[in-house]
């Protein structure tokens, strides 16, 4: 896999990790815990970018993943009381196991019936779950302990290692992401996402790339999800369920499909905007929702899909 | 040798130079300090600023229709409070927060309490995942929370010592004071109806223990899946010697399931028993549900006000605006969740107590409030507590009460049984005043 990351992108995204890991030293309380929780959304948005984005893979099943990877962290911290780095470990393990073996049978469809196969193995995901109540706890879920969550003696719960703990997962997510969509492998998913037949006339195995490209993308999100269990101490069914799968498509369409900083930037916006919205009122989705219309009549390719298209063209 | 006293020590060494050294350097580290990540900018709060109470409301989600009625009970006890002069002479303010009925947002509203609203506790939450979800939050935040939630979460130790639940009793207690009624009056061999998931398992796991404990049985357990609409290919399960039939559905379903339970059985029914979660909010006269007449429901707070009603109930009924049937007295159609709602006006008194016990002033108070808390042991039945007397467990930091069991008999719900304190007891599990604060 040759890899062709342009000096300027590469510096724009370290730019943009300067600038998150600088944040924690100027935010008030909240919104550096907040932004905290938006980091690990956002690897999880990242890993969803990297199949619908870039390959075109259209998934609204990816909360199984983020849950096979929380479930993992979770479950191995709580039954067999592995600290943290083994039971992340887990969790990222079950997330590519889950998504591989997922791939290889949801694979075998495309366009709409994949999104449908992708949502009814995400609900049979949950329904395990649900299912198993005795080891997973059920909906309730369950909290795992803070004497577990600790790395090399350093708290996660503490809000400065928990800050720096997701901005360093983030970094090497966003960074592993740009370096294989920048690379040949990236470019043969991004012409599978423009035009799969001539890709498949090139001579490409269009099931092994869309197997790699989901298997990436689903591991990226498992860290998300152990990520999350691990950081903020919860593991829970309603991350299995379909809104979970809905969220990082909203959040990718809003940054911007198929760009590296767009599921960054529309984690936060969509984050943001629940966030004021709800002080205001109960209604909040309507303001999500006109967002949304918004955005699909004014910047139909997401804010940094837009920018690229009229501005900065080698944006990847 | 000599030694000095420190105070004179202290104003000797003060000189002009000094001074504006010492204030130069202090500013030098406070900047420094401002600068340090996760430096956290609180500032006690002032003696004359009103107590916030952050209000963790599930106005949206499956949690809604509790959530507007926890909010209006909310802030009927809130208006009381502060007509009578506050707590320690301070005003309550409460800081409401949609939590979306989702864990993930629980969790990051109670950080919001915390750090952007500094709010001095945080209260309300009724749904078992929200709060489970949201306990690791407000325990690394220090925030005490007092959820109104009737899970066995608080109870089980699986939280944190910063959790109570000191307003409303837990779902282990409701169920296994429930058992020697029902196996003396309605039968000993009882088929299980309930939803799979953790509520309706809690219900399977204690009712079945306590009914085994009274030399019954249960026959069958028929656990429904949380996706189900229709419910008419499970009746056929039911046993045919089901003496009691056990039924603990919640949501939407609830109107199909006791419709098509009719259907099932015609008027060759067994006595059923219900829990009243499964028409909190629903108006017991709503067509499809007279197969329900004569069936009994646990109640924790009776919907309808009863005969033997105390003054207490008439005042609180009056201040959160329900009528004697437990709808609003603005629209007889909205009714109340009269079995939870209380818990909120419970609580607020609960934690004007402690916070008037531990001389609470501002969020430096906590540690003292928390201990305060755990030294509560009983509450009498009052104004304040309108349910009834409770005793509180500071170790497990959950009160335990009195139940009522009601049967429904002309388009109401009568109580026809009361159960004692002691019909709720269990071993406690924990003890969370083992932990540090």
């Amino acid at each position: 896999m040759s890899n062709s990351v342009s000096p300027r992108a590469l510096v724009l995204h370290l730019g943009v990790l300067v600038i998150l890991f600088a944040l924690q030293f100027v935010l008030p309380p909240y919104h550096n815990g907040i932004a905290a929780r938006i980091m690990v959304l956002a690897i999880y948005a990242i890993g969803y970018n990297i199949a619908f984005g870039y390959t075109g893979l259209l998934s609204l099943g990816h909360a199984m993943f983020f849950s096979a990877g929380m479930y993992g962290a979770g479950m191995s911290a709580r039954l067999l009381e592995f600290a943290a780095p083994s039971a992340f470990f887990v969790g990222v393990i079950c997330a590519i196991l889950a998504s591989c073996l997922f791939g290889l049978l949801a694979l075998r469809t495309a366009g709409v019936a994949f999104m449908i196969v992708t949502l009814m193995f995400s609900q049979a995901a949950y329904l395990v779950i649900l299912y198993f109540n005795n080891v997973t706890r059920g909906d309730e879920g369950f909290v795992i302990e803070r004497t577990l969550r600790q790395i090399g003696g350093l708290d996660l719960a503490d809000p400065v290692v928990r800050y720096n703990a997701a901005f360093v997962l983030l970094a090497v997510c966003l960074i592993g992401s740009l370096y294989l969509v920048s690379s040949s492998t990236g470019r043969v998913m991004i012409a599978i996402r423009e035009n799969e037949e001539r890709t498949r006339m090139l001579g490409n195995n269009i099931f092994a790339y869309k197997l790699l490209a989901l298997t990436a993308s689903g591991t990226v999100a498992g860290i998300g999800g152990a990520a999350y269990a691990l950081l903020f101490g919860y593991t829970g069914a309603a991350f299995a369920e379909i809104q979970y799968s809905i969220l990082p498509l909203l959040w990718t369409l809003v940054g911007g499909a198929g760009t590296t900083l767009g599921p960054i930037l529309g984690t936060a916006a969509m984050f943001y905007l629940v966030d004021i919205a709800s002080e205001f009122t109960s209604a909040y989705l309507f303001f999500v929702g006109l967002a949304l219309v918004l955005m699909i009549l004014l910047l139909p390719k997401g804010v940094l899909g837009t920018v690229r298209e009229k501005f900065v063209r080698w944006l990847p | 040798m000599k030694i000095q006293k420190p105070s004179r020590l202290a104003v000797n060494s003060v000189t002009r130079r000094s001074a504006l050294k010492g204030l130069g350097a202090a500013a030098g580290a406070s900047a420094v300090l401002s600068a340090a990540p996760g430096f956290v900018r609180y500032s006690q709060a002032q003696s004359s600023e009103p107590i916030k109470i952050g209000f963790q409301v599930h106005r949206t989600g499956i949690g809604a229709s509790y959530g507007r009625w926890y909010e209006r009970v909310t802030n009927a006890a809130a208006k009381l409070i502060n007509d009578e002069g506050g707590i320690n002479g301070r005003m309550v303010e409460i800081v409401p927060e949609d939590d979306g009925t989702d864990p993930k947002r629980g969790a990051e509203v109670v950080e919001k309490f915390a750090t952007r609203h500094n709010c001095d506790v945080a209260f309300g939450t009724l749904f078992s995942h929200v709060v489970i979800g949201s306990a690791p939050a407000a325990g690394e935040q220090k925030l005490p929370y007092f959820v109104v939630s009737e899970g066995y979460h608080v109870a089980s130790g699986g939280l944190n010592r910063y959790v109570f639940q000191p307003g409303i009793t837990d779902v282990r207690q409701q169920i296994s004071s429930m058992a020697p009624w029902v196996s003396q009056n309605l039968g000993k061999k009882v088929t299980m109806v309930y939803p799979d998931f953790a509520f309706g398992h809690d219900h399977r796991d204690f009712f079945s223990k306590a009914i085994a404990a009274q030399g019954g049985e249960v026959l069958e357990l028929i656990p429904i899946p949380p996706t189900e609409s229709s419910f008419t290919r499970y009746f056929p399960r039911i046993p045919s010697a089901t003496e009691v039939l056990y039924h603990v559905m919640v949501g939407p379903g609830v109107l199909t399931f006791v419709k098509e339970m009719g259907e099932h059985f015609g008027s060759n029914r067994p006595e059923i028993f219900g829990f009243i979660d499964s028409l909190e909010a629903v108006d017991i006269n709503s067509p499809g549900l007279e197969f329900l007449e004569g069936s009994h429901f646990w109640e924790a707070y009776p919907r309808y006000k009863q005969a033997n009603s105390s003054a207490h109930d008439a005042l609180y009924r009056k201040a959160v605006g329900i009528d004697d049937s437990g709808a609003s007295t603005a629209d007889p159609k909205d009714v109340s969740t009269a079995s939870h709602m209380f818990g909120c006006w419970e609580t607020l008194f609960t934690i004007k107590d402690a916070m008037e016990a531990s001389g609470y002033q501002s969020t430096a108070d906590r540690g003292k409030l928390i201990e305060a808390m755990e030294a509560i042991t009983t509450i009498a039945e009052s104004r304040e507590h309108p349910q009834g007397e409770k005793l509180f467990n500071g170790k497990i930091h959950q009160s335990f009460g009195k139940q009522h069991i009601s049967k429904v008999a002309g388009g109401r719900l009568d109580v026809v049984h009361t159960t004692s304190l002691e019909d709720g007891f269990y071993e406690p599990e924990a003890d969370y005043t083992t932990q540090a604060l």
